[in-house]
């Protein structure tokens, strides 16, 4: 136990006398959290649209007024010609038109049934997908409002409802994203470094030859990331909920376990890596470019899994930060209890656990 | 030097694949010895170091490491050696009492030995203004002469030094063969390996290993009395010459 204290001291000045670490550890996430918070929310705001209003009646006058409400679009009226709109696609100079034919009121008054035309720039999907999700919630708000006054019933029936995020706001589903992302990163990065510093250097040849039992040396390399992690956690969490407004709905200590999960996890991960490199370069690198990119794609939080084929969502199933932004968006912003996410924690659980063991037997392994 | 053997091997022998690193080597190291290991660079000096402190397994052959056996009594084995790697095996940005400390505290040093023995350690080694000082700040030969009294610090029954010396100037090789000598004053077992042929003349015995074996093994005197040379270098280059192996 002293040895431990001992070792675990030693580590804690390798990562307090360390600006580059320091910075790593602590400026990242900041970064992070500030940059895709702010800066690249998949949030649509002031995107240009065009609007053809043929009908110019009280209907078309309402759903306009509601779309000018709004704060994601500048509007621009105008009757264009279908090849004008083409042409305004083609300059990129609007995002998306809304086309109300000649007599849409009167069709929705007395055939109970209208067709408003959205077109969108599907060369960008996110953005096309956001737009038209947008405005048609605002044209299926007004056909509500229609439904109370009339006895009538219209024919409407298609039901767009955003839950949980009525407001679509990119940030709540960024942060539980950008978590995963920080946590798996600088735990895999932090580990791997660390121990691949000590082979460089020949110390862990001295560790090696010394008596301290090699499981000791890996979990005492482990204990201040853990800390340390936690730590950044916290901060990550306090600065989305204070900066960008997120909600903590769930649990704060199953957010913490949960997390602890992820964070084990991912220095099992960095322990793997210290095994196959012998240099800190190489060891920063594969923990960086072999961590961004699958956490990035296969999460879920910057391209939806939904829409991904299916070789690419049976990769997305091996990633741990899948099931940790699972979990943590039911915690977060859902609210829910362990009953909801225990299959997810339970996938997250046997991962940790088979890198755990792999790492710790090669580890082992090296020795001989 | 006494006649209690410390280290003592028979045709220990260790294979990757087809590649032999060492063929069957035998020999015996007497307590308070100064052994010196030598041979080219990839004659397999370092590999059999490594089995002797249990770093890694032979594949065959037996040995004994200050009466425990190589294969079952590893963790008593590590016990009671002390190790200093080729390269520079402290850390850096840590000061001299904070690795002084540590690596007494993992080798199980209590508080009272450990404030005892690293406050004799840096009067010994004058550095009583430095103590405080991260080590990567200090010139090689400091680090150097810090690094083998760090390794003895639980004052071990052998010491392995595998190229102590490198890249220290002449004037801190002799201020460190100083540090050598007083250990094994104490009875502690010294085997090192070197490049350098005139710290050969410094070793009680020596062997030399050439492409995984043992060529010869005696004391510098007579080895060049046998090659009929006036130097360890000519002993040397007569034996190292029919070796087939390249550096790696």
């Amino acid at each position: 136990m002293k040895q431990f204290i001992i070792f675990v001291k030693k580590e804690f000045y390798h990562v307090f006398r360390d600006s580059k670490t320091l910075l790593l550890l602590f400026g990242m996430p900041i970064a992070q959290i500030i940059l895709f918070g702010f800066a690249l929310t998949n949030e649509i705001k002031n995107a240009d649209i065009v609007i053809c209003d043929y009908a110019n009646d009280i209907a078309s006058h309402r759903i306009i007024d509601k779309l000018e409400v709004s704060k994601s679009f500048q509007i621009q009226k105008q009757n264009l010609s279908h090849h004008e709109i083409e042409n305004a696609f083609k300059t990129g100079k609007v995002k998306l038109a809304i086309i109300f034919p000649s007599n849409f009121n009167n069709d929705l008054q007395h055939a109970n049934k209208a067709q408003v035309q959205i077109i969108a720039d599907a060369s960008d999907l996110n953005t096309a997908s956001t737009l038209t999700n947008y405005a048609s919630s605002i044209v299926m708000d007004y056909q509500r409002e229609l439904l109370k006054d009339k006895s009538l019933p219209l024919q409407i029936n298609t039901d767009v409802r955003m839950i949980y995020n009525p407001e679509l706001k990119g940030v709540f589903n960024f942060v539980p994203g950008v978590m995963a992302l920080v946590l798996l990163l600088v735990c895999v990065l932090m580990t791997s470094v660390s121990i691949v510093r000590e082979k460089e250097t020949g110390t862990m040849e001295v560790l090696l030859v010394s008596p301290l039992n090699p499981l000791l040396v890996i979990i005492s390399k482990a204990v201040p990331y853990f800390f340390l992690s936690i730590i950044n956690l916290t901060v990550i969490l306090i600065l989305s909920t204070t900066l960008m407004g997120m909600p903590i709905n769930g649990s704060l200590p199953l957010l913490y376990f949960e997390s602890s999960l992820l964070i084990i996890c991912a220095l099992a991960l960095g322990l793997l890596i210290s095994n196959i490199t012998d240099s800190q370069q190489a060891a920063m690198l594969i923990s960086l470019m072999g961590m961004l990119l699958p956490v990035m794609m296969f999460t879920g939080f910057m391209f939806p899994l939904e829409n991904m084929p299916q070789p690419l969502k049976i990769i997305a199933n091996a990633i741990p930060s899948k099931w940790y932004y699972i979990i943590m968006k039911s915690i977060m912003i859902k609210g829910l209890g362990f009953s909801a996410i225990w299959k997810e924690t339970l996938i997250l659980m046997g991962m940790t656990l088979l890198l755990l063991i792999i790492s710790v037997k090669k580890f082992k392994t090296r020795l001989q | 030097m006494t006649n209690e053997i410390v280290i003592k091997t028979d045709k220990l022998t260790k294979r990757f694949g087809d590649f032999i690193a060492t063929n069957e080597i035998s020999f015996d190291v007497y307590k308070g010895e100064i052994f010196g290991f030598l041979g080219a660079n990839g004659a397999g000096k370092t590999t059999a170091m490594k089995m002797l402190c249990g770093l890694s397994t032979p594949s065959s052959g037996s040995a004994t490491i200050a009466g425990f056996d190589i294969y079952k009594q590893t963790e008593s084995i590590k016990k009671n050696i002390g190790y200093m790697s080729q390269k520079f095996s402290l850390y850096e940005d840590l000061t001299v009492l904070e690795n002084i400390q540590f690596f007494g505290g993992i080798y199980g040093l209590s508080d009272m030995q450990l404030k005892e023995k690293s406050e004799s350690l840096i009067e010994t080694l004058g550095m009583k203004e430095d103590a405080k000082k991260l080590v990567g700040s200090l010139p090689l030969g400091w680090k150097q002469k810090l690094s083998f009294s760090v390794a003895i610090l639980h004052e071990p029954q052998i010491v392995f030094l595998d190229e102590p010396t490198g890249g220290v100037d002449p004037v801190t090789r002799r201020q460190f063969w100083d540090l050598i000598y007083n250990a094994a004053d104490r009875g502690i077992t010294i085997f090192v390996t070197t490049h350098y042929m005139d710290e050969a003349e410094y070793c009680n015995r020596v062997t030399m290993m050439v492409d995984g074996i043992i060529k010869a093994l005696d004391t510098p005197t007579k080895l060049k009395q046998q090659f009929s040379a006036a130097t360890m270098d000519e002993v040397f280059f007569e034996l190292a010459r029919g070796a087939k192996r390249k550096a790696d």
